[in-house]
């Protein structure tokens, strides 16, 4: 595992393994999500792989009443909306995702600031497998 | 008092021009552009011989993919007959023609040109409209993309952000798009050159026409709060929070301050230039302010030697509602926080203390994406010369405009500040 680049490649693989891995400067600690090959705070190229829990808060959000050509062939439309959201991750970096378990119809329902999980949703299989990072809220999480 | 960053030399704006915007069918880019040209020409006050151009800096964002043609320097360059003269395209997704001004204005302060058009064209509508959303998300971040964002999702999440940090709401939005109409059924070329009141005429003339049940709406704002009128796009930016599909074009013509005489007594001053980039939304430190938008302003701000307190009024890009909010905090007009309490108030009309997009902005106005910057720069020049007509802005002793342009989700940002007094 620690042979791969720090990549968005390598990111896309991990979330095909059901992994959220970010990368960690080896000299100054810090983390990146997804991962970059530079650190941008001490310029070092001495990275090392870190494995998020995937619990965070949702941050923002917005419920796609009219999708983009690959989404609309999942089946979304007007009448199907779907969520995506930005979440602010327990290690101090923030995903973007699809945001499950909530309903797309309601909007107005879906609170700011409420725990979610890190899920993951594969598409096709074999080498045309990619994998959407997910997050739902948690059951009972209160905010 | 000029500030720390200067130009080499002094640039002033000696024409301007822009093509109706609109979706045509019979139009194409170079139509566009050459009716932009021949504005732009005809306002030069002392007239110029278009011969005398020495260079063309083009904005446009992607062509490419939605009219399959790039390269567009020297195919612009050819239609106004400036070859073998150098044209050089500049891409900064919706920002791409502040680019090319700012690229222009470097051009004659560095010496090496004296007479320099800027513009820049997108031809939009004759792909569908889905087509058209996956052109545009292309100058979208890959991973927001990738999960399935669009660019009324990505505004649409930071509106979420905002209203739960500082307890606005949607109806605080809806201020903002009655008063972009307001202001553009006073511009004969804006895409939507109408009110809201208007298009609700049209709406109960059509249901009446149809036999079908005619809405009772009191105002705008119960109109907007109808979901037959004005359905989600991207919760919670509906239909009339996002900017039309546009085709246009725009020019300005740029000289060295110490020839600008020779064109016009009334020229444009560039006092203040700034630019900045920024990261996809999950890097972002804020999710209710761009960091490339004040870095943009404080550079500008700088080499004017001006606080936001002195600019007057300005044209900001209003590709949704809620970015019109997030501009004038960013750009210091507003505290943030404070800006949706501001624009409920009026302060941002045009007969407010701080007229913010009297040509209607991109929502009324139309963008045509690399069309855009350039086409805020012709407002300003209108506002300062005094030649906006009906939407001329009431206030007196007005020297001092801006405009402020994004790309993307907030990846390049400018800020131009203009003066018509030296």
């Amino acid at each position: 595992m620690e042979e791969r680049h720090f990549n968005d490649i390598s990111y896309k693989q991990f979330l095909n393994e059901e992994r959220l891995m970010g990368s960690r400067c080896k000299e100054c600690g810090t983390l990146y999500f997804p991962p970059r090959p530079i650190c941008v705070n001490c310029h070092s190229t001495e990275m090392e792989w870190a494995e998020l829990k995937g619990n965070g808060r949702l941050a923002g959000f917005s419920s796609i009443f009219v999708p983009p050509a690959f989404m609309a062939e999942e089946g979304f439309d007007r009448k199907h909306p779907y969520v995506v959201g930005v979440v602010d991750l327990e290690e101090g970096v923030r995903a973007v995702g699809r945001i499950v378990g909530v309903d797309a119809n309601r909007p107005e329902t879906i609170k700011i600031g409420i725990p979610v999980k890190a899920e993951f949703i594969h598409l096709g299989e074999g080498e045309q497998m990619r994998t959407h990072l997910a997050f739902r809220p948690v059951e009972g999480g209160g905010s | 008092m000029k500030g720390k960053r200067q130009l080499g030399k002094g640039v002033c704006i000696v024409g301007a021009g822009m093509s109706k915007f609109d979706m045509y069918r019979d139009k194409d880019s170079k139509q566009l552009f050459a009716e932009a040209f021949k504005e732009c020409i005809d306002s030069v006050d002392k007239g110029m011989d278009p011969r005398d151009i020495q260079a063309l800096w083009l904005g446009n964002f992607t062509n490419d993919f939605f009219i399959h043609q790039g390269h567009w320097g020297p195919i612009i360059s050819d239609l106004l007959g400036l070859p073998p003269k150098p044209a050089t395209r500049t891409e900064g997704a919706c920002a791409s023609s502040t680019l090319a001004v700012k690229d222009a204005a470097y051009a004659i302060a560095s010496g090496m040109y004296d007479v320099v058009l800027a513009g820049g064209v997108e031809e939009m509508s004759k792909i569908s409209t889905e087509a058209v959303s996956e052109g545009l998300a292309l100058a979208g971040s890959p991973y927001e993309v990738y999960e399935g964002f669009t660019f009324p999702a990505v505004f649409g999440a930071i509106a979420t952000a905002y209203f739960a940090k500082y307890g606005a709401t949607w109806e605080d939005l809806n201020y903002v798009t009655v008063k972009s109409h307001e202001n553009a059924k006073l511009n004969p070329k804006a895409q939507f050159n109408m009110t809201i009141r208007d298009i609700m005429g049209m709406r109960i003339e059509k249901y009446r026409k149809k036999g079908q049940p005619v809405p009772e709406w009191r105002d705008e704002f119960e109109a907007l709060r109808d979901p037959r009128f004005n359905p989600v796009v991207a919760w919670p930016m509906h239909l009339f929070d996002c900017c039309p599909i546009s085709d246009g074009a725009a020019c300005v013509l740029l000289v060295a301050e110490e020839i600008a005489k020779n064109f016009t007594d009334n020229p444009i001053y560039i006092i203040g230039m700034g630019q900045g980039s920024g990261r996809a939304l999950h890097n972002c430190p804020s999710l209710t302010s761009l960091e490339a938008n004040k870095y943009a302003a404080k550079e500008a701000y700088e080499m004017a030697g001006l606080t936001p307190r002195e600019i007057q009024f300005a044209e900001v890009h209003d590709c949704f509602s809620i970015a019109e909010l997030i501009h004038i905090e960013d750009l210091g007009f507003c505290e943030e926080g404070t800006a949706y309490r501001f624009v409920r108030e009026g302060g941002t009309r045009l007969d407010g203390p701080m007229p913010i997009n009297t040509s209607g902005g991109l929502k009324c106005k139309g963008h045509p994406v690399g069309a855009t910057g350039v086409a805020q720069i012709v407002e300003v020049w209108l506002q300062l010369r005094g030649e906006a007509g009906p939407r001329q802005i009431p206030k007196r002793d007005l020297h001092i405009g801006a405009s402020q342009n994004l790309g993307g989700t907030g990846g390049t940002c400018t800020f131009m500040i203009f003066s018509n007094e030296k």
